[in-house]
């Protein structure tokens, strides 16, 4: 059970939810990584940092949900 | 055949295995009882982080794109490689919008994204719309699943169509047994064999190829001894807009079609969901190797299978490879992993768009009065003849048009956006200005694909979904992805149209949803148990 009625409820309303735009903005940038070098492990520029955008996604994602999640007793 | 021998016996055996599970699943977290679309097409509206997490990335990562993905890189290159980028930008950008599909769904009950829509502006027909628009995208979506696991018999030698119809009878059995349990037990399976082979596949293969940098030279060769200027290890400055475009229309797309929301609801809170966004991009970098066997695959000098057509089946380069790089018995994993990869979606899709008959279409015009035991029977039924229909379009149909039929699947799926997520947070549009800017949507969307020729194949209508901009008389080579396109002009109808019914006072329905049904979460009362209390 949550502490407050639902009716008193703020909303999903958090600055932490300002982290979710970056990875969506990033990975849609091709200026930003359309390019042969640097290599890495003879990976393309162009794959080893959109394979590194990923971990961008999850650093994202994964502050706002804990900083957003809800308190519970049961848990 | 006979060389086959031993990558036959390791895929039957595991799909005997999988087909037990399916089985077995129905009595996995059992409810007091299946007689309730809430169990049969939900699993119990219970499911926490790691169940959801299997559920909905076996759901969204299916064996046709393990398949097809690696196939446009092996053909295009790095254009192929957008789903990347589609796949990281789809969880930040949806992280908020699920959880209030979540809040309100779980307040009022709802099954499907139509119910959603037919309580937010109370419109029996545009929730029609919306459902036939879901079960019409879903529907080939299904049928492509048997493409994959067709790739991979191929491979092995197997001909004919007996062997899927044989697969699809089974999962069709313990799809009914179990309804959305099976699924959710098996994508356990699935994953994990798919998760072995391709870090198998990573580390292994390249080793034998001469590692990545020899794997890049020769994708760059080949490239450039094409005559096709959009291909290449990069992309150019034609094809910058469509990956773009692509990767983001995508993006859009994924969470309307109704399979994927089936997982969403069926989770138990909004924490999980929220963890689930963090978490599911684990699919996405196994996407992003998977999406590079195409060039190992280049490097390894697969040539595609020839297919009855005549025509080169890009979809058996991965299998190929498989096949010449794998010892036996770890080809039969591979090709299992494919193979019961094509089934967790099927089994999930065929849920969604069986609840989408019931809910929206039976309940709503045949049978007002239908019990959640009537839900639940109908839905069984209509999943099985939703599979029937996939192997016929298979049987029947030259599987180039399934292909054409998905990419068109998802250009009408993002015309359900405007009522099924804007709708989540306004209430701004009228509901006829949502029908009439769904009816443009989808001609607009038509209408541009049918522009779209593939020079490649031949084909003059239906080539692809990459528009060239020069044929709404832009002097360029761009391209854009048709989908975007489409949109566009279905907001802008919505738009005049919402402001023209207002303007003239046509009637419009009542929104059966309160403000804070949106932040509700597990434990907070529903409307049903609201009338209980109110009867009292």
């Amino acid at each position: 059970m949550s502490d407050t009625p639902p009716e008193e409820r703020a909303g999903d309303r958090s600055p932490w939810n300002w982290l979710l735009i970056p990875p969506i903005v990033i990975p849609l940038l091709t200026f930003l990584f359309n390019f042969d070098e640097p290599r890495l492990l003879g990976f393309p520029a162009f794959y080893w940092l959109q394979l590194a955008f990923i971990v961008l996604g999850v650093i994202c994602t994964s502050v706002v949900y804990q900083m957003t999640k809800r308190k519970r007793s049961a848990e | 055949m006979s060389e086959h021998i031993t990558e036959l016996i390791v895929f039957g055996a595991l799909f005997v295995l999988v087909s037990a599970v399916g089985f077995v699943a129905a009595r996995w977290r059992r409810p007091s009882t299946m007689e309730h679309l809430d169990e049969w097409g939900l699993g119990g509206r219970n499911f926490g982080s790691w169940i959801t997490w299997f559920l909905v990335g076996g759901d969204l990562y299916t064996a046709y794109t393990f398949v097809a993905v690696p196939a446009l890189v092996f053909g295009a290159g790095a254009l192929g490689f957008y789903a990347v980028p589609y796949t990281i930008v789809i969880y930040p950008m949806v992280f908020l919008v699920l959880i209030r599909m979540w809040s309100v769904s779980h307040v009022h009950g709802f099954v499907t994204p139509a119910d959603f829509v037919r309580a937010r502006f109370g419109s029996p027909t545009l929730a029609l719309v919306i459902a036939i628009t879901g079960i019409v995208a879903t529907m080939p979506y299904i049928a492509l699943q048997l493409v994959g696991i067709e790739a991979v018999l191929k491979t092995m030698g197997v001909t004919g169509h007996l062997p899927i119809i044989i697969a699809f009878a089974i999962l069709a059995a313990y799809t009914y047994q179990s309804g959305l349990r099976a699924p959710a037990l098996i994508a356990f399976v699935k994953d994990t064999l798919i998760y072995i082979v391709i870090l198998a596949a990573v580390i292994y293969i390249p080793a034998k190829l001469g590692g990545w940098g020899s794997i890049f030279e020769a994708a760059e060769a080949k490239f450039k001894a094409s005559p096709n200027t959009g291909d290449g290890t990069l992309l150019n400055m034609n094809n910058q807009l469509q990956y773009i475009t692509l990767a983001f229309g995508s993006a859009l797309a994924l969470f309307l079609y109704p399979h994927s929301l089936t997982g969403v609801l069926a989770s138990k809170n909004r924490d999980v969901i929220k963890r689930n966004m963090s978490a599911l991009p684990a699919y996405s970098f196994l996407l992003g190797l998977i999406a590079l066997l195409g060039f190992m695959a280049i490097s390894a000098g697969i040539k595609p299978i020839v297919g009855e057509n005549g025509k080169p089946d890009a979809n058996t380069v991965v299998p190929q490879l498989f096949d010449q790089m794998f010892p036996d018995w770890f080809a039969g994993v591979a090709y299992a992993a494919v193979g019961i990869g094509a089934l967790v979606p099927a089994a999930i899709m065929s849920i969604a768009a069986a609840n989408l008959f019931t809910r929206n279409i039976y309940k709503e015009y045949l049978r007002k009065d239908a019990s959640p035991a009537d839900e639940a029977k109908v839905s069984k039924l209509i999943s099985l003849v939703v599979k029937v229909g996939a192997v016929l379009c298979i049987l029947l149909l030259d599987p180039q048009f399934s292909i054409d039929l998905q990419l068109i699947g998802g250009v009408i799926i993002l015309q359900t956006l405007p009522a099924v997520a804007l709708g989540l947070y306004t209430r701004w549009f009228h509901r006829a200005g949502l029908i009439a800017g769904w009816a443009a949507g989808m001609a607009a969307g038509m209408w541009l694909l049918y522009q779209i020729p593939n020079p490649a194949s031949g084909k003059a209508h239906f080539g692809g979904s990459a528009f060239p901009l020069e044929k709404l008389g832009f002097d360029t080579k761009m391209t854009l992805y048709a989908g975007i396109l489409a949109l566009a002009v279905n907001l802008l109808v919505a738009a005049i149209v919402t402001l023209i019914s207002r303007a003239a006072k046509v009637a419009d329905g009542v929104d059966a949803t309160k403000r804070a049904d949106y932040f509700a979460d597990e434990g907070d009362p529903k409307v049903k148990e609201l009338d209980l209390s109110a009867a009292h």
